[in-house]
């Protein structure tokens, strides 16, 4: 695998909210096909990472790559066309669409309608909900709902690299399970290449290949999920144990 | 119950209470002295009225009206169910059959307050486009009312251009004036892009109103031509103004139907959806790959696109604009009618002109109260049905939905 050419490559990337540095140097690799996980706690800079590789953030220094190409410099809504999206931390979905018109948004960028209604069975096939609650209001639905919504909106994109900003966020064990299965299928039975940010380190490192660790802003540790989930400082630090 | 009763009264003697707090100075307070006795008398006659009326209420509460409410609920649920089977286009066919035989039946007065809530329609639609379905609160929109009214004015008085003609140039320049007042709003939100917006709409009320060279300032702008048509009569085409008040009814009314089409089309496609979602949440829908900032852009010109066209027909209707006809409080009565119809919605926008137009004709005979009366209308409305006369679309139904 690491033979492969990276799908996503990000060099010393920083990236600052004002003067204050929320990431430093920051490194890391993904290549094709894999799930990585992103673990820290609180304020680690995990979420900054992802809205720096979208766009949303443009970093100060270090440059982010996608595919072949230097994408640090462009606008955000450029991204979901080549393939990059993101379901951010808190879901995010439009509250005051119905469930359709969000999934809608997602392909927003695309004109094959005839791919979009089988993109939109494939949704429905993953959370049948969805199907079942399609002219309801998006912010009407309960919050693992949303979360699938906020899948389900991704995946109208086809995106080829997906990252998930704590996808398990507030939701029932029972759930979370749900999601992280279908985060495998996706992976899995789509090819879609996954960054998945967590909290829930366990689970996150259990669905992955590789891992990496960030603490205030820095790159700690970066190491293949076995041997992540083996480290006792790991154990220690995010576990709980 | 007896609680219950008394908590209502309580509530209605504290409301009057504060009525006469409010209504003593602004009748009482004289140059010459304090004076109780004009105050006191609608005073006690708003209270009277009001007992009555809550007194009527506790007797329905308990069930005194139950020999009329019980037939009634009967004849208003078999009245509904028929109009529920109502297909939507017969409807749509009745209202638009009395919109075109309404000259015949009605009188000038009416001619002239029906040509006022259609252009108010026009304008309440196309901020309904901005603030409604984008999300962008705009205080100034009255601005491209005025731009769309002096860009016909002048073509037409300096260079006799046909108002037909004008018509796409005024809604041409309204787009550009929105772009120009978009452009620097695009990275604000809420409180200070109303405020920009307001500066806005003053600095370009302003302009016309100083720039004498080009606009002959407060004195306005006269002898501004009527649509004109090319009508058949017998021997050849002979070109004929269209004056007559029926005349321009029937020409604002069609500009009307054109731009509820237009917003309806604009509703339900992908750009109108893509509205909506940079409404609820910008970063979210930059995500899915929207230009935020264009789409913002483009929802500031679309909507100054109607307010040109109305503009237009004003002009062409009074044959004389000056700026005082585009002062914030005409912004504020747009945006009032956008919100008290219920945002996003269409027929609700068209429900809050014809009520913001037509109600305070009706309370003419209140004179001086009008106002007055007005806002408490407004007021009451905001707090019984705060989403609007007519909402957006349906809210949240978990299982009646479902298929
Ligand atoms: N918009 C912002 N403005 C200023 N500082 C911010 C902003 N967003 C995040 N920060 C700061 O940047 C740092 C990193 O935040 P980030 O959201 O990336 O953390 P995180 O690792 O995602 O945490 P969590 O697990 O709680 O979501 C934090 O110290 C935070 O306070
Ligand atoms: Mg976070």
């Amino acid at each position: 695998m690491t033979q492969q050419q990276p799908i996503l490559e990000l060099k010393n990337v920083t990236s600052a909210y004002g003067r204050i540095k929320a990431i430093r140097e920051v490194s890391l690799k993904v290549y094709p096909g894999e799930v990585v996980s992103i673990i820290g706690a609180n304020g680690a800079g995990k979420s900054t990472t992802l809205m720096s590789i979208c766009g949303v953030l443009h970093p100060e220094q270090g440059e982010v790559w996608y595919d072949g190409v230097r994408i640090d410099g462009l606008a955000s809504d450029l991204l979901p066309a080549r393939g990059l999206c993101q379901v951010p931390e808190g879901r995010r979905i439009f509250p005051r669409l119905s469930v359709e018109e969000n999934l809608d948004m997602g392909a927003f960028f695309r004109k094959d309608a005839a791919a979009i209604d089988h993109d939109k069975n494939r949704v429905f096939q993953l959370f049948p909900i969805l199907q079942e609650r399609r002219k309801q209001y998006g912010g009407t639905l309960s919050g693992g709902e949303q979360q699938m919504l906020a899948m389900g909106r991704a995946l109208m994109s086809r995106p080829r690299l997906l990252l998930l900003d704590e996808p398990s966020l507030g939701l029932a064990p029972l759930i979370v399970q749900q999601i992280f299965r279908i985060i495998r299928e996706i992976n899995e039975a789509d090819g879609v290449t996954v960054v998945l940010v967590e909290q829930n380190a366990n689970l996150a490192l259990k669905s992955s290949s590789r891992g990496y660790v960030l603490e205030t802003g820095n790159v700690v540790m970066e190491d293949s999920a076995e041997a992540l989930l083996a480290n006792p400082d790991i154990r220690k630090a995010y576990l709980g144990e | 119950m007896t609680i219950r009763v008394s908590k209502l009264w309580f509530g209605y003697a504290l409301a009057m209470a504060w009525f006469y707090v409010l209504l003593w100075p602004l009748l009482g307070i004289k140059a010459d002295g304090l004076e109780f006795g004009a105050s006191f008398a609608i005073w006690s006659k708003v209270a009277v009225a009001s007992a009555i009326l809550l007194g009527l209420y506790q007797l329905k509460k308990v069930g005194a009206f139950g020999f009329v409410e019980r037939p009634a609920k009967v004849v208003g649920k078999a009245a509904g169910a028929v109009a529920a089977r109502v297909p939507t286009w017969v409807a749509l066919a009745l209202v638009a059959a009395v919109a075109v035989a309404f000259p015949f039946f009605t009188e000038r007065y009416a001619h002239d307050v029906a040509i006022s809530v259609l252009v108010y329609i026009i304008l309440g639609l196309g901020l309904n486009v901005v603030v409604g379905l984008a999300g962008l609160l705009d205080l100034g929109y009255i601005a491209f009312f005025g731009v769309g009214a002096y860009t016909y004015a002048l073509l037409s008085v300096h260079f006799g251009l046909s108002f037909w003609l004008c018509l796409p140039i005024a809604g041409g320049f309204a787009a550009i004036a929105g772009c120009i007042i978009g452009y620097p709003t695009l990275r604000m939100r809420g409180d200070y892009l109303a405020i920009v917006t307001l500066g806005f709409g003053e600095i370009v009320r302003i302009v016309i109103n100083n720039w004498m060279s080009l606009t002959n300032g407060p004195n306005g702008i006269l002898g501004i031509k009527a649509p004109g048509i090319y009508w058949w009569n017998g021997k050849g085409f002979e070109h004929m103004l269209l004056n007559s008040l029926e005349q321009l009814y029937y020409i604002i009314l069609a500009l009307a139907v054109f731009t509820i089409v237009a917003v309806y089309r604009l509703n339900h496609s992908r750009i109108g959806r893509a509205f909506e979602a940079v409404r609820e949440d910008q970063t979210a829908a930059e995500l899915m790959g929207v230009d935020t900032l264009r789409i913002k852009l483009l929802a500031y010109a679309l909507g100054a696109v109607f307010g040109g066209l109305a503009g237009t027909f004003f002009a062409a209707r009074m044959k004389f604009v000056s700026p005082e006809s585009f002062t914030f409080i005409e912004s504020a009565m747009v945006l009032s009618m956008v919100v008290l119809g219920g945002m996003g919605s269409i027929p609700g926008v068209i429900l809050g002109a014809v009520t913001l137009i037509a109600l305070p004709e009706v309370f003419r005979g209140f004179e001086l109260y009008r106002m007055f009366v007005f806002g408490g209308v407004m007021a009451g409305m905001m707090i019984f049905r705060p989403k609007g006369l007519w909402p957006a679309k349906r809210m949240g139904a978990r299982s009646e939905e479902r298929e």
